[in-house]
């Protein structure tokens, strides 16, 4: 506790002398004074000054200086000068491409198609960029990019898988379950494991034609392939130039039905030219020339 | 009365909002020192340990500042000069301020002057075998009849001492019993209304706001009274510098306050006069060599009194402090009797038991004990307030017990008259309910 009492007489002594014997000093506080300690001890005033000034120090020393434009200049190119030193680091350079996922002829596409200039550090890499500019290949599904380890860029491909051929024109492409073209052959027999669709609009019914194929099975040493008539309706092409007429709803139900009538009369074994089943209550039969002609005269001899 | 009801619950309104805020000061106006402490109040955290409760109710608050200065322009207990006063209570408050690190905005002062006069004052009310109510004990608070205490004085305490219904006494709450006449007795005390305007003013000039007032005698009694003293009955004697209070509780609370205008100054201006010395010297005469019972070895001990005349003969003045003592035993003599006087006039030693406490600034005399049991009575012991948290050991002398009584009236006040409801006659929307209610009584 304060005690602002002056009781030793030499004490108040001293002090007279020290002060040219002047009165003792009266330890109360002016009224201004002991306003101004109580405004000083108001809370907000106490945090104002033991935070703000100092705050407000800093800021007029911060802003004084940089308003000079050197300094500001200085200021941005440390910041630059910094940034630099960190993104060259040779912990965040990349060296190599790391792709996975796709086969060889892709591989080589995907490094061809990427405008990466190696070595590069990773902040310069503009990721989002470079997985689109992949997925913008026909034969990638999707593509993940990411830095890997060891300075190695990792592009992790999911390839598109061709389920059929289309015969666009002269030009044979390789069409993925979704109706996406996923490549291009020179001959069909690089891919003789995949069925052949053709005419307009046939990829855009992919859905439909693997159904086809897959009832068709049991003809499958036959089939040769689909054909879209007038983006309508299918035709199934079975070797001799033998063409099956599909209708253009409930496709799938004729095409059984048409097994079903080979598998009890061997109907295709038969010199047909068309089967036409585009009407489903009525199959109509054409026969080739030939067939007709050896019909017309057994007839005839048979009469 | 009205005006009265009125300052005393704005002043306890004021105190609420102080309490909220955290932050009270206590200012202890005495004759020969000021002193100023800062309470800071925490939330009550209950003890859980068997057996250790919180001493008096005390735990909830801790003293954060302490200051004490000499007192200037106060003469016996009362304000003499304004500006002086008004200068040492800027003094202690802004080095308490300082202490405590915190701005305090409502000051708890106390009075220990200004001619205290007690009354005793009963009433009684007819309850009609009903309930007792809150607002029954307000109507027999306000059944009492008050003296005329005359114009110029003001009532500083009035509180309910003691209710009994029909012939049960003694009941501290009667809330909620039953009978047939509830009765009550109440102590009020009145004081100057003018000492008690200048110390509202000289607060108000401080830029600080009066949030309560207390006798001076009272608080000194709450603190230094142990708990059966106040239980059974005992007089607290605060001598201070400019006069010396007398409280005598009974059952925990004050049932009587006098004040004697004479105190330590008067035993300093004695020896001031007998010795020929300045005050200053004769304050510091008295502290280190004063005494009141002498022994042969007094009149060896030589005591320089000094003086700075530049006359070597009067600088090199000596007296025995046997000398010293037959200055100052008259003097504390006269007081201790004049104490005796009013404790007889009030009917002490109709008391249960007798105890004498002495405390205050002026008890500090050595071999006072023993004068006091030549006049006062066998049962008297020195007090020394009880201990709060915080308090510097600096002020834990009997001469601060004004000030520590004052954090414990702060801390839990007595129920005065002005904390009850106002009865229902005086109260505009009240008093139509009690018509509504007579009707359905008797129709």
């Amino acid at each position: 506790m304060r005690s602002l009492i002056r009781r030793h007489p030499l004490e108040r002594k001293a002090a007279a002398q020290s002060k040219n014997l002047r009165a003792p000093r009266d330890p109360a506080p002016s009224k201004w004074h002991y306003r101004y300690q109580r405004w000083m001890l108001t809370p907000g005033v106490r945090t104002a000054v033991r935070v703000g000034s100092p705050v407000a120090v800093i800021a007029i020393i911060a802003s004084l200086w940089l308003s000079s434009d050197n300094n500001r200049a200085l200021i941005g190119e440390k910041y630059a000068s910094v940034k630099a030193s960190l993104q060259q680091r040779p912990e965040f350079i990349m060296t190599e491409f790391n792709i996975t996922g796709a086969d060889p002829q892709t591989t080589a596409d995907i490094a061809g198609i990427l405008p990466v200039e190696f070595p590069v550090s990773s902040f310069d890499l503009d990721m989002e960029e470079l997985r689109e500019t992949v997925e913008q290949l026909y034969a990638i599904k999707s593509a993940r990019v990411r830095v890997g380890e060891n300075g190695l860029l990792d592009v992790d491909v999911t390839p598109r898988i061709a389920v059929a051929v289309w015969r666009d024109r002269n030009v044979l492409r390789l069409i993925d379950a979704d109706g996406i073209i996923a490549g291009i052959i020179e001959e069909r027999a690089e891919r003789r494991d995949l069925p052949l669709i053709a005419g307009d609009g046939a990829f855009e019914n992919i859905d439909e034609a693997l159904t086809l194929f897959q009832t068709a099975e049991p003809l499958r040493e036959r089939v040769r392939g689909l054909v879209r008539m007038g983006d309508r309706r299918w035709d199934l092409v079975l070797d001799r130039g033998q063409r099956l007429l599909l209708p253009a709803d409930n496709p799938i139900t004729a095409l059984d039905r048409m097994i079903v009538l080979n598998d009890a009369q061997d109907m295709l074994d038969r010199d047909v030219a068309v089967v036409d089943m585009r009407n489903p209550k009525r199959a109509v039969l054409r026969m080739t020339a030939e067939a007709a002609n050896a019909y017309r005269r057994v007839s005839d001899t048979g009469n | 009365m009205r005006d009265l009801y009125e300052s005393q619950r704005a002043m306890r309104n004021m105190r609420k909002a102080a309490m909220q805020r955290g932050v009270v000061a206590i200012l202890d106006v005495g004759t020969s020192k000021i002193a100023c402490l800062v309470l800071r109040f925490d939330e009550a955290k209950p003890l859980d340990a068997e057996g250790v409760g919180s001493m008096a109710g005390q735990s909830s608050f801790r003293v954060i500042g302490a200051a004490t200065t000499r007192s200037r322009g106060v003469r016996f207990g009362e304000v003499d000069a304004m500006q002086e006063t008004e200068r040492a209570i800027r003094t202690a408050v802004n080095a308490a301020q300082k202490m405590a690190q915190v701005r305090v905005d409502h000051v708890i002062a106390c009075l220990s002057g200004a001619r205290p006069r007690s009354y005793g004052l009963d009433g009684a009310l007819d309850l009609e075998g009903g309930m007792v109510t809150e607002q029954d004990i307000a109507q027999v608070m306000a059944s009492c009849d008050v003296p005329d205490y005359g114009d110029d004085r003001e009532v500083l305490h009035a509180q309910p001492v003691n209710f009994a219904l029909d012939n049960r006494s003694g009941m501290a709450d009667p809330r909620g019993l039953v009978g047939n006449m509830l009765t009550t007795d109440m102590h009020m005390l009145t004081v100057d209304a003018v000492a008690v305007q200048n110390i509202f003013f000289c607060i108000k000039r401080c830029d600080l706001e009066l949030a309560g007032l207390a006798s001076s005698a009272y608080v000194s009694g709450m603190s230094s009274l142990v708990e059966d003293e106040q239980e059974l009955g005992a007089a607290c004697i605060d001598m201070g510098g400019g006069a010396t209070g007398i409280s005598v509780f009974m059952r925990k609370h004050m049932i009587y306050t006098d004040a004697v205008r004479m105190g330590g100054d008067h035993i300093t201006s004695d020896i001031s006069m007998g010795l020929q010395v300045p005050l200053a010297t004769a304050e510091r005469i008295k502290t280190f060599y004063g005494g009141v019972m002498a022994t042969g070895m007094d009149d060896r001990e030589m005591i320089e009194i000094g003086g700075n005349t530049g006359d070597w003969e009067h600088d090199r003045r000596t007296v025995s402090r046997a000398e010293l003592i037959g200055i100052m035993r008259p003097r504390v003599e006269e007081i201790l009797e004049e104490v005796r006087a009013r404790l007889d006039a009030a009917g002490f030693e109709h008391l249960p038991s007798q105890k004498i406490v002495l405390t205050g600034g002026a008890s500090q005399i050595p071999g006072l004990d023993g004068l006091a049991t030549k006049i006062l009575g066998q049962q008297v012991r020195l007090g020394r307030p009880l201990r709060v948290q915080g308090l510097p050991q600096a002020a834990t002398g009997p001469a601060f017990a004004a000030a520590v009584g004052m954090t414990l009236f702060a801390a839990n006040p007595q129920d005065e008259w002005w904390d009850f409801e106002i009865p229902a006659d005086r109260n505009a929307s009240r008093s139509f309910r009690r018509a509504v209610k007579w009707f359905k009584d008797n129709w």
